[in-house]
């Protein structure tokens, strides 16, 4: 798929605050959803989608007081399009001490589009256990999705072009919290 | 990432850390009731051993398999390679089954140079003649790692015939390169020429053991063939294990923290004591599990990616 | 056939005109001669080569006469000495009269056979060397080359014996219990390589014992491709002293070095190996004084299976005739004396061949000579090489000088960069 250059035109949408609220908006809807975060795991998929599960756990404990155990879950291995570019290196996979099995596992990533990724997590859960049910978290969904796959909490839609991409920036990893719209604008 | 892996010099400190790093993830993963993973669905390993290697070749089938490549195995008995086919025709014979990796052991120096001319995909050394045999410096630097919690500024001591040693060779390269400081010990009959100068200008000669120990954090015993008397390396296996081996005295020598090594088959009571080689700072079974894992990284970053 | 060299330099002076006539180089006129423009060219003594393997009998896969003599008249030669390691071995006198009468027949070089010093090489029992002598290849350079006469009794037997008929040994000295399994200069990067090594002293300590034999029973010897800064010193201090000793030194070790082993390419595997920048840089020097006399080619043509395989499994030797001279001078420059002098008439006087290495200068000199354009340059392809082998080291370097024409005896064995037939 056509990425954008480097120096395409870029747009911010969400920045600090904006984005922290939506955060919190994910971790409301999640304690609504599921009884209050009741047999719930958090699993983060690497790189960005770590960081925000540990985001929305810290959340989820702010608001009521639960402690939800985070883990994370790297897809790397399972991804259809390994060949397609050069070696990726591993994101760590860590299941948090109590295990998943039996358990509502909620996959946290930042951004969901094809939904290819979220597919490669599903085939990477499989081998690590049997959850009761798998949910699906994400910061933006930006749509042209590829799968029969939805999320099930959504911070922003973000409609987009297919030549656009969208860089979500945490600090955690990046220094700062942004989503950034790049490419498409005049 | 590289093409090939022919040699410890083929890598880099940035690339041999992410190899490692890769092959704690594999580990990782090997914990798990399910072993498979996708990765190398459809890619073929041809496993081209020229020596009897049952160890090497099991560990690089096993990591493999749980890639999900299909490996074929082509051993020297048994086949055309025995009928005295060349090299070359062999390689030909690969590439025509597309072959995505062959993994060579050979008895002569170089023979995984010689194949990656010939063949379009990967070559993994998995040991040459008196050459190298790099994945097995791998999987003692992860070991190392793994125990030490470093490699930088770790002091090595690998002892023995580092003259014939293709693991000596590979582990000098990878660990200097990773920042350790490697002294090779023996008789001066089994040093090679040179060795400072031709692998690493950080690696030190020592002809005494004793001396070398307490500072010593990983001492590496290598295999001692007791044919080397004939060819008078050293009078005999009484003087060589008086002088060169590790036995319970010299391993009250080493620090608290150190650990004992051996890239096996050993020789207990000729380079290595019984009681040392089961002491628990011997890492010997260690290095066996480990090797799958290396060997799952190295085969994975070769062909996992374009 | 008369030949007018129009404009020609003989080596280096200034350019003249060089009749060719009756097969020697003539003082007459001959309005019918065929006028050949050598405005540029320089004209040489023929070349000689001490040092051919030219494999027949036994390995015509790998080279016969006829192939490598075309080879050597194309690298300007015409006379080549054919050593004795062929199968069966060149140690009766049937066998080298075959190989002269091969060499006759094909009619592009002199090919001077070298007898066998010992029967089968073997190394155990003196070969007939007088009978050798005598017979219609009237040898007088005798060689286990491929194999050191490595018996001190033996080597001292040989020196001794062929004083009865002026011949001389040519050692290939190669001390063998110090290169059991060799495979590389002993060094750093036969250290690196994990390749077993041929140590410069396993030759030093044979030339130093074979000058005190040959001094001791004041014998000739002559010393095969030099290849240490070690062996050049003992060299140096014993023809100081006055031993009845030549040397030379090959092509190769004049440019290449141990370094190109790491590949693993057997296209540079050769006995004695490839040495270290220094040696090359003391060879040279050596050449230069005089301490080494010629410069031969030890052309080692083996079939493409005996080179596409493990270095260990390969077999040692490189092509050398169709490349010698420009590598000589990419060497030493246009030095013509130097070079005539160490490639035809010090080697055609080391092997006793009468006719070679003459004065173009004079009347009546026999006119073996070869012509060369030092301005030209090529590009080294070896399905390009006349020899039946490829295993040259120089594929794809540019090289100077092209030998534009060869005489034997007055007659063209190359024309226009061609052999003749
Ligand atoms: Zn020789």
């Amino acid at each position: 798929m056509a990425q954008p250059r480097a120096d395409a035109p870029s747009k911010i949408i969400l920045a600090g605050s904006d984005l922290s609220r939506v955060v919190d908006r994910i971790a409301h809807q999640i304690l609504e959803k599921t009884s209050g975060a009741t047999g719930t795991v958090l699993l983060g998929i690497p790189t960005r989608g770590v960081p925000l599960a540990h985001r929305l756990a810290a959340r989820i404990h702010a608001f009521e007081g639960v402690e939800v155990p985070v883990g994370s879950l790297d897809i790397t291995l399972y991804r259809d399009d390994l060949r397609l570019q050069a070696t990726r290196a591993l994101g760590k996979t860590e299941l948090p001490a109590g295990g998943i099995e039996g358990l509502r596992v909620i996959l946290v990533d930042d951004v969901l589009f094809s939904g290819r990724s979220v597919r490669a997590a599903l085939d990477a859960l499989k081998d690590l256990g049997r959850p009761s049910s798998v949910q699906l978290a994400v910061l933006v969904d930006r749509g042209h999705r590829q799968l029969p796959i939805r999320a099930d909490y959504v911070g922003k839609n973000i409609p987009t072009a297919h030549s656009e991409s969208v860089k979500v920036a945490l600090t955690e990893v990046d220094g700062a919290d942004e989503v950034r719209l790049i490419g498409g604008l005049q | 990432m590289i093409k090939h892996l022919r040699s410890a010099a083929d890598l880099d400190a940035a690339t041999a850390t992410l190899i490692l790093d890769t092959a704690a993830e594999m580990a990782a993963l090997s914990g798990r009731e399910v072993k498979k993973l996708p990765a190398l669905r459809g890619r073929t390993v041809v496993n081209l051993f020229y020596e009897d290697s049952t160890r090497t070749r099991i560990s690089f089938e096993a990591a493999a398999k749980r890639l999900s490549a299909d490996v074929i195995n082509f051993s020297a008995k048994g086949s055309s390679v025995s009928k005295g086919e060349s090299l070359k025709d062999t390689a030909l014979t690969l590439q025509a089954m597309g072959a995505d990796a062959v993994v060579i052991r050979h008895s002569a120096s170089g023979a995984p140079h010689r194949l990656a001319n010939w063949v379009e995909g990967s070559v993994v050394n998995a040991g040459d003649g008196t050459h190298e045999h790099p994945t097995q410096a791998l999987l003692d630097a992860y070991t190392m790692r793994s125990r030490l919690g470093r490699l930088d500024g770790l002091k090595v001591a690998i002892v023995g015939d580092v003259l014939h040693s293709r693991v000596a060779r590979s582990n000098v390269l990878l660990l200097t390169t990773l920042g350790a400081q490697v002294t090779v010990v023996g008789p001066p009959t089994l040093i090679p020429l040179e060795v400072g100068a031709a692998l690493s200008d950080k690696t030190q000669v020592s002809y005494d053991l004793d001396a070398v120990l307490p500072e010593s954090d990983v001492v590496m015993m290598l295999r001692v063939q007791t044919e080397r008397m004939q060819d008078s390396y050293f009078p005999s296996a009484r003087e060589y294990s008086r002088r060169y081996g590790l036995d319970v005295p010299r391993l009250k020598r080493l620090p608290e923290h150190a650990i004992v090594m051996h890239p096996g088959p050993m020789n207990r009571g000729m380079e290595i004591a019984p009681e040392v080689a089961d002491s628990p700072r011997s890492t010997i079974v260690e290095q066996v599990a480990n090797g799958v894992s290396v060997r799952m990284a190295v085969l994975y970053l070769l062909l996992g990616g374009k | 056939m008369a030949y007018l060299l129009k404009g020609v330099s003989v080596l280096g002076a200034a350019p003249t005109d060089l009749l060719i006539k009756d097969g020697v180089i003539s003082d007459k006129t001959d309005k019918d001669a065929v006028v050949i423009d050598a405005a540029g060219l320089v004209a040489l003594p023929g070349l000689v080569d001490v040092h051919t393997h030219l494999r027949e009998p036994g390995r015509e896969d790998a080279e016969t006469v006829e192939t490598g003599s075309r080879a050597a008249a194309l690298g300007g030669y015409t006379a080549v000495c054919a050593m004795a390691n062929t199968s069966p071995v060149a140690d009766t006198a049937g066998v080298v009269e075959q190989v002269w009468r091969l060499g006759r027949e094909a009619g592009l070089v002199d090919v001077q056979p070298i007898g066998a010093v010992t029967v089968g090489l073997a190394g155990k029992q003196l070969a007939e060397l007088g009978a050798m002598a005598d017979s219609a290849a009237t040898v007088r350079i005798f060689s286990d080359d491929g194999f050191c006469v490595a018996d001190p009794k033996l080597m001292r037997r040989a020196l001794e014996y062929v004083k009865a008929f002026d011949g001389v040994i040519a050692q290939h000295a190669e001390e063998p219990r110090l290169t059991e399994g060799a495979q590389m200069h002993e060094g750093e990067v036969s250290t690196r390589l994990g390749l077993t090594g041929w140590p410069a002293v396993a030759e030093e300590a044979i030339i130093a014992r074979d000058v005190l034999l040959a001094e001791h029973v004041g014998s000739r010897l002559h010393v095969c491709h030099v290849s240490t800064a070690g062996s050049v010193e003992v060299l140096r201090q014993a023809k100081a002293r006055g031993v009845r000793v030549t040397a030379e030194v090959t092509p190769h070790h004049l440019l290449l070095t141990d370094e190109l082993a790491a590949g693993y390419d057997p296209v540079f595997k050769v006995n004695p190996p490839l040495r270290t920048s220094s040696d090359v840089m003391a060879l040279r020097q050596a050449l230069r004084d005089g301490v080494i006399d010629v410069v031969a080619t030890d052309h080692a043509p083996h079939a493409v299976q005996d080179k596409e395989c493990e270095w260990s499994y390969a077999r040692p030797g490189m092509l050398g005739l169709e490349t010698a001279l420009p590598i000589v001078l990419s060497v030493f420059g246009e030095q013509w004396d130097l070079i005539a002098d160490r490639m035809s008439i010090a080697p055609a006087r080391i092997a006793g061949l009468d006719g070679h290495g003459g004065d173009l200068t004079k009347a009546g000199t026999p006119a073996n000579l070869t012509l060369v354009d030092p301005s030209a340059s090529w590009v080294v392809d070896p399905s390009g090489l006349a020899s039946r082998s490829r295993n040259t080291p120089y594929a794809g370097m540019t090289l100077p000088g092209r030998i534009v024409a060869t005489f034997l005896r007055g007659e063209a064995t190359v024309l226009d960069g061609k052999a003749v037939k």
